[in-house]
């Protein structure tokens, strides 16, 4: 088996009062995306910061292609925070010849800005773009060294979906050119669209890791029937049925449909806005997870 | 409104009040400021006149115990009797108020000091008194009024050469406190202000290094601030004058120095911290004392010796020192070399000092 681009063994990290990361492990492979899920606060930008190399570890390490993080890395690695601020008074092209200028190779400038769609702003003063052109404008700096290992970190927090499916049809581009990208998200259509291989993080651990696909197989068995709370009577309340009352609805799992919905008819429920569905990764992180607010 | 008003103002002041740096500061600044001035500017009200006085007549000078040439003492007291008796009566001239006599040890040198109006007059008792004057300055016009209203026989003797207006002094004080804003808040502030947006923690996780981003930092203000000083000379000389008898390479030399020194002095006080009031506080904690210390509007000769040794202290002090030699009375290296060694030697130790004490992130 061949080395992983970016390997991760024994992460913690400890702040005075609080672990922020308590012995993660994970492996990616060249080529692959990986995203890392968890709720605010689960150790997701502390994991990635560290892979980063812009936070130190109180235990453990990161290997990029086998060694520790260094120089190369440095070169390799492109990089888009969750905020970044950038010079005031550049422009789009100048943020991005600026950060150019700290590569020894990388792409030339003009590619960069097709690549992102940003040609026509090129000239534009970087603090006039709109939320989803800002991130268009940091993903360019971030592919600028054109590297072999791509980080988002909460990409598309705070953009229209509109914005947001630009964005992940960017990302696509460039996983279509086999670069690897590690995404942190807490959008699990994101994760679902963009990543190969997901590893859900709460309170500094890995609770759950591998292909979405597999992940769902391995953790729900069944199908997933929505019903408006509304249409859902007290009375069968008292059915023995896997409920979860979320706020609008009433959401029922089963391994089998028939008897479940037979149940449901001979309790008089109405079942004309019935919704069946698979489970998707939204309901297996909020298992994993909790649905409680967490600070 | 007013709901939203108190919201808003109650919500700003838990902010400010919670940084406990900038608080410190916006308090102890201007107290130390009110209390540094008023122990500099304390005692007897000061002399409206400086006269230097030839060390052959020691006697006259005042008062008991006699003090070294470099701590010249007024005599400024309504009334006070400081020279011995004999000697008032036959130089009724140093009983004068508000008038600082200033022992001088030579007549070369006290001729040197009337032309670079450091001393309104030098004064030489005896029969006649004699004494040198300025007459380009306002003080030196009236200080001769005085006196020879005091001793009518008293011969003015001729100052020869270029006198030194109060511009032509003023102007390399300008050029030295506008090259220290512009160094100590251009790196200070801009490298906190990089810190506190999270531009810093971005280029962190590129290939640069702390010592080529605080070396970009450095050549960028450095070029920016000796272009400015630069124009500035070349301007302020074809629009109004100024006099200059100095050579401009070595004026080259002294600002590229003095940048770095301040530039260096910036980058400390910046290499931690991140918060705006606090960086704010402590640029302006440097600069008030530089900019009241170093002689920039006034020299301080007659001020108490500790101060004089506080603003010696002082870069701003130093490359002053220097520019206003070199510029006003052709000073060559030689001359300004304690100056430039000073400047060379901050700069090394503050740069070190910023450049251990970095921090790319809060």
């Amino acid at each position: 088996m061949s080395t992983p681009i970016l390997e991760v063994r024994d992460l913690v990290k400890q702040y005075p009062a609080l672990t922020a990361v308590n012995g993660i492990s994970f492996a990616v492979p060249e080529g692959n995306c990986f995203g890392l899920l968890g709720p605010n606060g689960a150790g997701k930008t502390t994991t990635v910061e560290i892979m980063e190399g812009i936070l130190a570890p109180t235990s453990g390490e990161v290997l990029y292609r086998g060694e520790p993080l260094g120089a190369r890395f440095h070169e390799e690695a492109g990089i888009l925070f969750q905020e970044t601020a950038l010079q005031n008074f550049l422009t789009v092209r100048q943020s991005v010849a600026m950060f150019r200028g700290l590569y020894r190779r990388g792409l030339d400038i003009d590619e960069v800005l097709k690549l992102c769609s940003l040609e026509k702003l090129a000239h534009r003063d970087n603090r006039k773009l709109s939320g989803g052109q800002r991130q268009r404008l940091l993903l360019a700096i971030a592919l600028v060294n054109d590297p072999a290992v791509l980080f988002l970190d909460e990409p598309t927090t705070g953009l229209d979906p509109q914005a947001r499916r630009n964005f992940w049809a960017l990302v696509q581009s460039i996983k279509a050119q086999r670069k690897t990208i590690l995404l942190t998200t807490h959008y699990m259509e994101e994760a679902e669209v963009l990543c190969d291989e997901i590893a859900i993080v709460d309170r500094g651990r890995i609770v759950a890791q591998g292909p979405p696909q597999r992940l769902l197989k391995e953790h729900f068995a069944e199908v997933l029937l929505e019903l408006p709370r509304q249409d859902f009577p007290q009375a069968a309340r008292r059915l023995t049925l896997q409920l979860i009352e979320a706020s609008e609805r009433v959401e029922i799992t089963t391994d089998d449909l028939d008897g479940t919905l037979r149940t449901l008819i001979s309790a008089h429920v109405p079942l004309k806005n019935l919704r069946i569905r698979p489970p998707n990764l939204e309901d297996l992180f909020l298992e994993l997870t909790g649905r409680e607010l967490r600070s | 409104m007013m709901r939203r008003l108190l919201a808003v103002w109650h919500a700003r002041n838990l902010e400010f009040l919670r940084d406990r740096g900038a608080l410190f500061f916006t308090l102890i600044l201007p107290l130390s400021i009110i209390i540094g001035m008023a122990i500099i500017f304390s005692g007897p009200p000061r002399p409206l006149f400086k006269v230097g006085v030839l060390g052959a007549h020691r006697a006259a000078v005042p008062p008991a115990p006699p003090p070294p040439l470099a701590q010249p003492r007024a005599s400024h007291a309504p009334g006070r009797g400081s020279c011995p008796p004999g000697r008032c009566a036959a130089d009724p001239f140093l009983r004068e108020r508000y008038v600082q006599f200033i022992r001088v040890a030579s007549r070369s040198r006290g001729v040197q000091d009337v032309r670079r109006q450091r001393i309104d007059m030098l004064f030489a008792p005896g029969d006649p008194p004699r004494y040198w004057v300025n007459t380009d300055s306002p003080k030196g016009y009236i200080i001769q009024r005085l006196l020879l209203s005091a001793d009518p026989q008293a011969q003015r003797v001729q100052v020869t050469g270029k006198t030194v207006r109060y511009i032509d002094w003023l102007f390399p004080g300008i050029l030295a406190m506008n090259l220290m804003f512009s160094c100590l808040f251009g790196v200070g502030y801009i490298v906190m202000r990089y810190r506190q947006s999270g531009f810093l923690k971005r280029l962190h996780a590129t290939p640069l290094t702390a010592f080529e981003f605080l070396g970009a930092q450095v050549l960028s203000r450095l070029s920016i601030t000796v272009f400015i000083t630069g124009a500035l000379y070349i301007g302020v000389g074809a629009l109004i004058g100024f006099h200059d008898s100095g050579s401009v390479l070595l004026l080259l030399l002294l600002a590229v120095l003095g940048s770095l020194s301040m530039i260096a002095l910036g980058l400390t006080i910046s290499a931690r911290f991140s918060s705006e009031e606090l960086v704010n506080g402590l640029l302006n904690l440097i600069t008030w004392p530089m900019m009241l210390l170093s002689g920039v509007w006034f020299s301080l000769a007659g001020s108490p010796a500790w101060v004089r040794r506080v603003a010696d202290a002082l870069p701003l002090t130093q490359l002053l020192h220097a520019a206003r030699a070199v510029m006003l009375y052709g000073a060559g290296f030689s001359q300004i070399a304690p100056n430039l060694i000073y400047l060379s030697v901050i700069t090394v130790v503050f740069l070190a000092v910023g450049a251990w004490s970095f921090r790319w992130r809060i």
